[in-house]
């Protein structure tokens, strides 16, 4: 449900961004969500067609998202490692001191204008 | 022939708000307020043990209670007529948590000059509330037992933004798998530094040291 707010946000933040730059129109925004975001992409997308068709400047725009794999990293023996498959312990020293180094994104990457 | 342009904007959904919640911190901060926001699952008990830790503390400092729902002004109304507190009900609008700005509109409608504490009852639900950094000094949360022990696993971001996590129903333990001390370990898993305290909101049992807790964060609040 909180997809709805962060479109809300998305849409405050790309408005703004047209301004900037004088865009008319926007015909897609890219996005990078993370793995563990916590944001599920295919709820956005339905929100996102319902919020963005309200706005001119967006009618009809695209969202695309890009994956961002969640990627841990071992304080202890400095490697990289998938966080969905093996949570917070390192699959290679078994050590517990470990954190997130990538996949947390919600992030606006780029907005394409045709 | 179309001419595609792409605008690079690279740019954190949550960093207007980030911002926005750091000058309403700082501002609190200047006035000698103390927010506490306080979240949960739906169900928990958050309003039952707010009456509770009111009826401690309402004599020693000056507080108010903002209700965060998406509809509806029955946690505000109760927590007036139970306590006589100050109480302001806030609606989302269909949202499912507040960020900086609604907490900000709240706050313009409670006396914040007169006040030492506001504790704002954050929507019921353990995901989207964490996200969104609402400006207050302190995140606190209360995980039920009938919830089980396991919820600092399945909801880690609740868990690590929070610096108290409140566990009620402990009179119904018996009854429920939950295992107090598992619970601990795992709330340290998200956050070290995270203050567990027990408590039964319907008995009153534990609510001492809970009122203690924010006592106590208030006065250092003011005076750091």
């Amino acid at each position: 449900m909180h997809e709805l707010g962060i479109v809300f946000y998305i849409i405050r933040d790309v408005k703004k961004a047209a301004e900037e730059n004088s865009v008319a129109h926007i015909s897609a925004v890219v996005m990078n969500i993370g793995e563990v975001s916590t944001v599920i992409p295919e709820y956005l997308q339905d929100v996102w067609r319902w919020a963005a068709d309200k706005e001119e400047i967006l009618m009809g725009a695209e969202l695309r998202c890009n994956i961002i794999p969640a990627v841990n990293w071992c304080d202890d023996c400095k490697t990289e490692y998938s966080a969905v498959e093996h949570g917070r312990t390192c699959p290679s020293c078994g050590s517990g001191n470990t954190w997130l180094l990538r996949g947390n994104e919600v992030e606006i990457k780029e907005i394409i204008v045709e | 022939m179309d001419q595609v342009k792409v605008i690079e904007i690279k740019k954190s959904v949550f960093d207007d708000n980030n911002k926005d919640a750091d000058r309403l911190r700082a501002e609190l901060k200047s006035r000698g307020v103390y927010l506490l926001n306080l979240m949960s699952s739906p169900g928990s008990g958050k309003t039952t043990t707010l009456i509770q830790l009111l009826s401690r503390i309402k004599d020693k400092l000056r507080v108010a209670v903002m209700e965060a729902d998406i509809d509806s002004d029955v946690d505000a109304v109760k927590i007036k007529n139970a306590t006589g507190v100050e109480s302001i009900q806030l609606h989302t609008g269909g949202m499912c948590h507040l960020d900086a700005e609604m907490t900000r509109q709240g706050l313009d409608n409670v006396s914040l000059d007169s006040l030492d504490l506001v504790i704002l009852e954050n929507v019921g639900n353990l995901v989207c509330p964490a996200e969104f950094d609402t400006g207050s000094c302190r995140n606190a949360m209360i995980l039920s037992v009938p919830e089980g022990h396991d919820k600092p696993l399945k909801y880690p971001l609740m868990f690590s933004v929070c610096d108290l996590v409140v566990i009620n129903k402990i009179d119904v333990m018996p009854y429920f798998d939950f295992d107090l001390d598992k619970c601990r370990e795992y709330v340290k898993m998200r956050n070290s530094n995270a203050t567990v305290i027990p408590i039964c909101a319907k008995t009153g049992e534990g609510v001492d040291a809970l009122a203690d807790w924010i006592l106590e964060e208030v006065r250092n609040w003011k005076n750091s």
